[in-house]
């Protein structure tokens, strides 16, 4: 780790602005980093051409004092489900391998106006499908960071797995994310860094490969609150492009890190705190408890009455909508085709057998089954119902607290062998305490809070109103402050 | 009117419901932007969204919308002010997305109702269950390579409205005169061209039979039929099949047809083992269509006046049948035509010219009423030389031929080829002495009873005076000077 590449967002705009360094030399020592900790697998392709001249654009700008934007010359990775204009997105997909978008999303449009300096492509569950990104058809990703009674190698968590191995290992200043049920929140939590998953409609979806629409919202993986308050201001926006996408005002996000939350209401939900609960976890969760009434907030009990339901809610809803979105993928106009001879249909199975993956593929047989004559009612028009009430149970809470306080996970992170051998229902219970948040479209962010017995991060997560990222950032800012969290990943212990 | 089929169990009623597929007349598509104009060279109107590219996602365009509530307004039908956009999925080369976005449970149009006129200058009305707005799918060309199909995006993600109507209609006949009125109405709104051949205009047919009482039986969908003359043949056939099949003891199976118009059959299209579940959901990339009451309002208050009320004004104002007046109406240029034509003159002669030689003379030159070469007024003018007995029904017609070569005016024909008719009796007078003198032997037959024989006389005068006598002078004098 060189000292470049141990620095936050917010120090770069600063070192930039005083003349500290250039953005090609920041661009360059991220690339080394990335070149040295290939191992990790976190990027599916660095684009180390695209970096260099868009930091050398930035730094003659610079130069000339011009400057676009507090991200101007910034080195950050791009999640690979964001389509990158020129450069290929797979989504972590066979089917797609190859494909090089004629357009650019309208999150990374965005960094790359404010002048960001995109690094590459980070890994990820195919199709955002997974919570372990062992899910990848370009390989699993490697976490970082070692248990220190264990060297099995562990998974950063999914799905932007890519991009949290990545921000936690130093390997870019900060990344794009997409969270549908904990995809951002999960792995942050995992690698010990700070992820936001803004409010439904916030950033647009314009550009990024769709996994279940109704969820999917991109957000920012940095290593500091103050870092991911900076980058959401950058991503976020109206889009006319994206019907969905709010027409609300874009506040100035960081001026919310004041420090001050004193008279804040915070709700903790009991019925998070199921039998059986890591106990580890549910000390963290006290201490995060603490640190909220020493900085004079008021903590009380909640009730979000629906949350048991909300995991088969999700593998409802979440899969009817992608078995829909991945019709596109049938080889007759990008991606893979496997053709021989057969008709229409026959290219269409063996590509899509193919080009999918086994997680995959069980999503589209769900999603296609629960959306079936006969089932739609059972399963996705009561799915609806139950998302409707878990949204009520939330705007109700809200009425009495400002803010909700949680665990982000379940566990600290699991070794990738395992992984792959964990039942999918096992799997799927890692995002219980950030699937309800992602149903009800309210905003949400992990933040580091401590390691487990086993050294390993545990993450807290912070739900607000939505629209009300301000006041989240201001919470987490102040818990960011009281946990202290500094712990290096393993892979960087002793380096300097 | 009524169309009954005569079995050996008895008489069959025929039930038709018609579907149609009226492209929407907009600039672009209804929700990627791209140009909905119709030709253009393959795959040259085509946005990302229409080619399913990865993360692309529709935004309604509200000119689409205007042009559906302005058609449901048309057929006098419950506009949604809240409605929702669907997916249909299913797999299809020319389908890229994978599901076409359609509205399902929740229509921007509800119930309404078209008016048919018949033929018996009767009318019958027949209720509109829904109108709905969805995408169009790509065109796929079999016959470009031996093994390989092509595709064609430049439709993909036009606007249609899917009009639905209640099955309501009891014979071919009521099912083309269907057509034709929502074809009049949609062209007098603007909304649709009504091009059944280019395929602005499709018709899903749903036929089934049954005894005069019975609830309804199994019907069989006969799809994208594109003409209304093979909209009639279609129902004739499948409903002639119905009827045998129940009579053999059979049972027809819901299912959708293909109309053949080379052989005039329907065939099945798709067995059932392989029928489309389409798994509908709301569409996430949408949220539902709402608009206010005001949209609604402004629109409904620049709407034209439609066939119905053209033609109720027609019969008021003009004096004219029913029937003539529907005919008139059927197409907004001919009913602008006749008006401008009828605008003083005897409007009730003017319509007989417009639908009889007008029409035909079109028809034969294969022109269209809006560049007639003969001009509106121009009827009129041609009535009132008519009228004041300045030519003769006969010549009218000699000079109308002469109005549609040249163009000219009925007047300036008249003067410049010496056809004024002659009502001077002196000279007709001298024509039929001549005429007389010149037939004895004729003559004597008529004096002898022979009175068909007048008819001849009339036709030597008037060959005599090149068709200018006036027939009814010469006729009274005929008689007077044969018969007494």
């Amino acid at each position: 780790m060189t000292e470049l590449t141990k620095l936050t967002l917010a120090e770069v705009r600063d070192g930039l602005a005083k003349g500290e360094y250039t953005s090609v030399e920041l661009t360059e020592a991220f690339l080394g980093a990335m070149e040295a900790h290939k191992a990790l697998n976190a990027y599916i392709v660095s684009s180390p051409d695209v970096a260099l001249e868009r930091a050398k654009a930035s730094d003659a700008r610079r130069a000339k004092g011009e400057v676009l934007g507090p991200m101007d010359g910034a080195p950050v990775a791009i999640k690979d489900l964001f389509c990158t204009e020129g450069v290929q997105t797979t989504a972590a997909s066979k089917i797609l391998e190859g494909f090089k978008p004629q357009y650019e999303s309208t999150v990374s449009g965005k960094l790359r106006s404010g002048g960001a300096v995109m690094l590459g492509k980070t890994n990820l569950d195919e199709f955002a499908m997974g919570s372990a990104n062992i899910t990848s058809a370009y390989g699993n990703v490697v976490s970082p960071w070692v248990a220190e009674d264990d060297p099995e190698k562990l998974v950063p968590g999914g799905s932007s797995g890519g991009s949290a191995a990545a921000v936690s290992a130093h390997l870019c200043l900060a990344a794009t994310g997409t969270d549908t049920g904990g995809s951002i929140r999960q792995p942050a939590a995992f690698t010990g860094i700070v992820g936001l998953k803004p409010t439904y409609g916030r950033c647009s979806r314009w550009g990024i490969v769709a996994f279940a629409s109704s969820l999917d919202q991109a957000g920012p993986m940095t290593r500091t609150v103050r870092d991911a308050a900076i980058m959401l201001g950058q991503m976020a926006g109206f889009d006319p492009k994206d019907s969905t996408s709010a027409k609300v005002e874009l506040p100035d996000f960081e001026k919310a890190l004041t420090g001050d939350i004193r008279g804040l209401k915070v709700g903790i939900p009991k019925e998070y705190r199921p039998d059986g609960l890591n106990s580890e976890i549910a000390a963290l969760w006290d201490q995060g408890v603490e640190w909220l009434k020493d900085a004079g907030a008021e903590v009380v009990e909640i009730s979000l009455p629906h949350t048991d339901k909300a995991l088969a809610t999700y593998y409802i809803v979440a899969p009817a909508e992608a078995s829909s979105n991945l019709a596109r993928y049938d080889g007759v106009r990008y991606g893979l085709r496997v053709e021989n001879g057969g008709n229409l249909d026959e290219m269409y199975m063996k590509t899509r057998a193919k080009g999918f993956g086994k997680e995959v593929k069980r999503r589209i047989l769900i999603g296609t089954y629960v959306l079936s004559a006969g089932y739609y009612d059972a399963y996705y028009l009561k799915a609806q119902k139950v998302r409707a009430l878990i949204a009520q149970d939330f705007a109700e809470a809200f009425k009495k607290v400002d803010l909700i306080l949680t665990p982000t996970a379940p566990s600290d992170a699991f070794p990738i062998a395992g992984g792959a051998k964990v039942d999918p229902i096992t799997m799927y219970l890692n995002d219980v305490f950030t699937v309800p948040a992602s149903l009800a479209g309210v905003p949400a962010m992990s933040i580091p809070g401590g390691l487990s017995q086993r050294g390993l991060p545990l993450g807290l997560q912070l739900i607000g109103r939505p629209f009300d990222e301000e006041t989240i950032l201001r919470a987490a800012g102040v818990m960011e402050a009281a946990a202290e969290f500094s712990a290096v990943p393993t892979l960087l212990r002793g380096t300097k | 009117m009524s169309y009954i089929i005569q079995g050996e169990t008895g008489p069959w009623e025929v039930v038709i419901g018609l579907e149609v597929h009226a492209q929407v007349i907009s600039n672009a598509k209804l929700f990627s932007g791209a140009s909905a104009t119709f030709g253009g060279d393959p795959n040259t109107h085509v946005a990302f969204l229409d080619s399913g590219m990865p993360g692309m996602l529709p935004v309604i365009n509200a000119e689409c919308v205007r042009q559906a509530v302005k058609t449901g307004l048309g057929l006098n039908a419950v506009i949604n002010r809240r409605s929702i956009f669907d997916r249909k999925n299913y797999f299809y080369a020319d389908l890229p997305l994978g599901y076409q976005i359609s509205q399902f449970a929740h229509p921007i149009v509800g119930e309404g109702t078209i008016i048919l006129d018949l033929k018996d200058g009767t009318s019958r009305e027949v209720g509109i269950e829904r109108l709905h707005l969805e995408i169009d799918a790509g065109k796929s060309l079999h016959d470009q390579h031996p093994s390989k199909s092509f595709i064609d995006l430049n439709r993909a993600g036009v606007a249609l409205m899917e009009i639905v109507s209640k099955p309501d209609m009891r014979s071919p006949e009521e099912a083309g005169a269907y057509l034709k009125k929502l074809r009049a109405i949609l062209r007098y709104l603007g909304t649709c061209d009504g091009n059944m051949e280019e395929g602005s205009m499709r018709a899903d047919v749903n036929v089934s039979v049954r005894h005069p009482g019975e609830p309804l039986r199994t019907r069989c969908e006969i799809k994208n039929v594109n003409s209304v003359r093979f909209v009639m043949q279609a129902i004739e056939y499948e409903a002639q099949r119905h009827v045998e099949v129940y009579e053999q003891g059979g049972i027809i199976e819901q299912e959708t047809r293909l109309f053949d118009s080379n052989k005039g059959n329907t065939r099945p299209m798709r067995s059932k083992e392989f029928a489309h579940d389409y798994r509908y959901f709301p569409d996430p990339d949408l949220l539902p269509l709402e608009f206010s009451q005001e949209f609604v309002d402004e629109i409904k208050a620049g709407l034209p006046e439609l066939p119905d009320a053209k033609k109720a004004r027609f019969i008021a104002d003009y004096g004219i049948t029913p029937y003539d007046a529907g005919v008139l109406v059927a197409e907004k240029e001919t009913a602008a035509y006749f008006e401008a034509a009828a605008e003083g003159y005897d409007a009730k002669a003017v319509a007989n010219w417009v639908m009889g030689d007008l029409f035909a003379a079109l028809n034969r030159t294969g022109r269209d009423i809006t560049d007639s070469p003969v001009a509106p007024e121009n009827i009129g003018k041609l009535v009132n030389l008519i009228k004041d007995d300045t030519i003769s029904g006969r010549i009218a017609k000699e000079v109308f031929e002469i109005m549609v070569e040249t163009g000219d005016a009925p007047d300036k024909i008249v003067e410049e080829r010496g056809l004024k008719q002659v009502t001077d009796t002196g000279a007709i007078e001298a024509v039929v002495d001549q005429v007389i003198a010149a037939n004895p032997d004729k003559v004597a037959e008529v004096k002898a009873g022979k009175e068909k024989l007048l008819g001849w006389f009339v036709g030597q005068v008037m060959k005599a005076s090149q068709g200018k006598a006036n027939p009814g002078i010469l006729n009274e004098m005929l008689k007077k000077k044969l018969l007494g």
